[in-house]
């Protein structure tokens, strides 16, 4: 077995996450190499559900028995522990959603609905990137449309990485949001947060970071990020499907309007106007998604409890392996950074004129799970001029081994399709 | 489900290429990229040509392929029979087991009977066979639009 250093212990890992022992198509083992569209679950997150079902259930807020006191606290207990995970200011400024789309459909509708001086309309312009998840583009393009702001972004260089060479141009005194992608969800690319955040802050811009392809790899510091909002998911990070995050900063959660009405959401309602909750609870209309929310934090609690920088350490690992292993299969193109330097646990590649889904589907038949296709970053595909890709993405329990099954694979699709 | 008989037809297909038609689609599969641009020619209700270009999968390039080879010099009405019977294969998911009078209509296009048992990849067969239906509709007086995706 190849040993590389800064690995974890994945064999004791991989004890906790019963899918990854699935053995399918006649006795293959399951490689599960698409980490980047979801992670598995840990035991500890299905137990907590399940508890959470047989035990607690009941609607939170406002309820006066046993249930809902249990519901109340376990829910917000989740916010408390997400809020030290992402370095908080304030647990207050974490506002749960259903998943990272809708954090930042959230924000694009918080600022479509604002007043002065936060208002987005045909004299300003929203700033994004060409790298977006379609979920980073497509609020932008709605807002846009609805307001006549000018919707402009940054390019790609040829090695899969931010064009700032105008930055000047790109953000300017008409910009009133920045928002861009940490870590690419189809190049990998880690993009260089200070540089935007500096330009954006001397225009007076506000930043939304989608964090998404981060929170579950690396310790996220929102202080230290230095943006107004930063949005996530958490099912790519152990939790449940169903439970996304914003954080924001609370004086910005204080001035801007709220977008979902309901209950929740409210302090007092007639029928001619209501009034509404501080935040985070403004953003938070209807039941949420309470048993996902802790999920969600007996998540936190497991990645927590193996070390967030132990995480990131091992995927670097990973990462580094793979990129060098990929790079020996003839014909085979990495669409995105050809180093580990600065980049996540998602590759991307091409395989000579075989298309993606022949790819995806072979390696399948040998129990190895990729994804394939434009990965919701179709302007990615056009700028690089191939209808789709392969991507192979690693995690906590990730092996060099999982590596190698990959590249054998990968020669056996050649193989068939030579 | 990559019989050996798609991969012929993926390597080596028939009627590539687009030649002179009565009509003109442009087809696309989103989920996956695949597209096809697609020619009908007719000589009354006599299919003359169907030719094409694409770009895609194995599954979606060979079964543009096999309807070359089945539809060209068929009666409207004949070719109408076989693109029903490749629906009803293409939608069994699976379940029917084509026998000799289904492979007395749809020739090589039973080898597609394996994809019918992946949910995903059943559009990448139909692809061009929609846009043959569409074509059709258009070349022979029906309004149609021009382009569409495949559903």
């Amino acid at each position: 077995m190849t040993q590389l250093p800064g690995l974890l212990d994945t064999e004791a890992i991989r004890k906790d996450f019963p899918a990854l022992d699935r053995v399918i198509h006649d006795g293959k083992k399951l490689v599960y190499l698409d980490n980047a569209a979801t992670s598995q679950k840990p035991r500890q997150v299905l137990d907590a559900l399940t508890e959470y079902y047989e035990r607690h259930n009941a609607n939170v807020h406002r309820g006066v028995h046993v249930l809902a006191e249990e519901a109340t606290a376990l829910y917000e207990g989740a916010r408390d522990k997400v809020a030290e995970f992402i370095n908080a200011p304030s647990r207050d400024e974490v506002i749960f959603t259903k998943n990272a789309s809708e954090s930042l459909n959230l924000v694009a509708n918080m600022l479509g609905w604002a007043d002065e001086p936060y208002k987005v309309d045909h004299e300003t312009e929203i700033v994004i990137t060409e790298m977006e998840h379609h979920s980073n583009i497509v609020p932008w393009q709605l807002l846009s449309q609805r307001t006549g702001a000018k919707l402009k972004w940054f390019g790609l260089t040829d090695d899969g990485r931010l064009d700032l060479s105008n930055i000047n141009e790109v953000i300017t005194e008409q910009t009133k949001i920045v928002s861009f992608v940490l870590v690419s969800n189809i190049l990998g690319t880690h993009n260089p947060v200070e540089a935007i955040v500096r330009r954006a802050q001397e225009v007076g811009a506000l930043v939304l970071i989608d964090a998404s392809q981060a929170a579950p790899h690396m310790p996220l510091d929102v202080q230290a990020l230095q943006a107004d909002f930063v949005a996530f998911t958490g099912h790519k990070m152990c939790g449940p499907t169903g439970i996304g995050v914003l954080w924001g900063r609370q004086e910005l959660l204080e001035d801007l309007p709220p977008f979902l009405g309901g209950g929740e959401m409210i302090e007092t309602v007639s029928m001619s106007s209501s009034t509404y909750a501080p935040a985070p609870h403004k953003f938070e209309a209807g039941t949420p998604p309470i048993a996902q929310a802790v999920g969600l934090g007996a998540a936190v609690d497991y990645l927590n409890a193996i070390g967030m920088e132990n995480i990131a350490r091992h995927e670097q690992a990973i990462t580094e392996y793979a990129v060098k292993r990929l790079l020996e299969v003839p014909d085979l193109r990495i669409i995105g950074p050809v180093t580990a330097e600065d980049r996540g646990a998602a590759i991307s590649f091409t395989l000579g004129d075989i298309h993606p889904h022949d790819v995806g589907q072979v390696l399948d038949e040998q129990g190895i799970a990729v994804r394939v296709g434009h990965h919701c970053a179709r302007p990615v595909c056009l700028r690089y001029g191939i209808p789709a890709t392969t991507r192979a993405s690693f995690y906590l329990y990730s092996t060099p081994a999982e590596v190698d099954a990959l590249v054998d694979g990968l020669e056996h699709v050649r193989n068939f399709f030579g | 489900m990559y019989q050996e008989v798609i991969l012929d037809h993926y390597k080596h297909p028939h009627g590539r290429g687009l030649r002179d038609g009565d009509a003109e689609v442009h087809h696309v599969n989103p989920t996956c990229g695949d597209e096809i641009t697609l020619r009908v020619k007719y000589d009354g209700t006599r299919i003359a040509d169907v030719s094409y270009e694409g770009q895609g999968c194995s599954i979606s390039q060979a079964s543009a392929s096999v309807l070359n080879d089945l539809l060209v010099g068929k009666d409207l009405a004949e070719a109408q029979k076989i693109q029903g019977a490749f629906l009803e294969l293409m939608q069994s998911k699976g379940r029917i087991e084509p026998d000799d009078a289904m492979e007395e209509i749809l020739e090589d296009a039973v080898a597609f009977a394996g994809v019918s048992k992946y949910p995903a990849r059943v559009k990448c067969a139909l692809l061009s066979w929609m846009a043959w239906k569409d074509a059709t509709a258009q070349a022979l007086g029906e309004s149609e639009p021009a382009e569409r995706k495949s559903a």
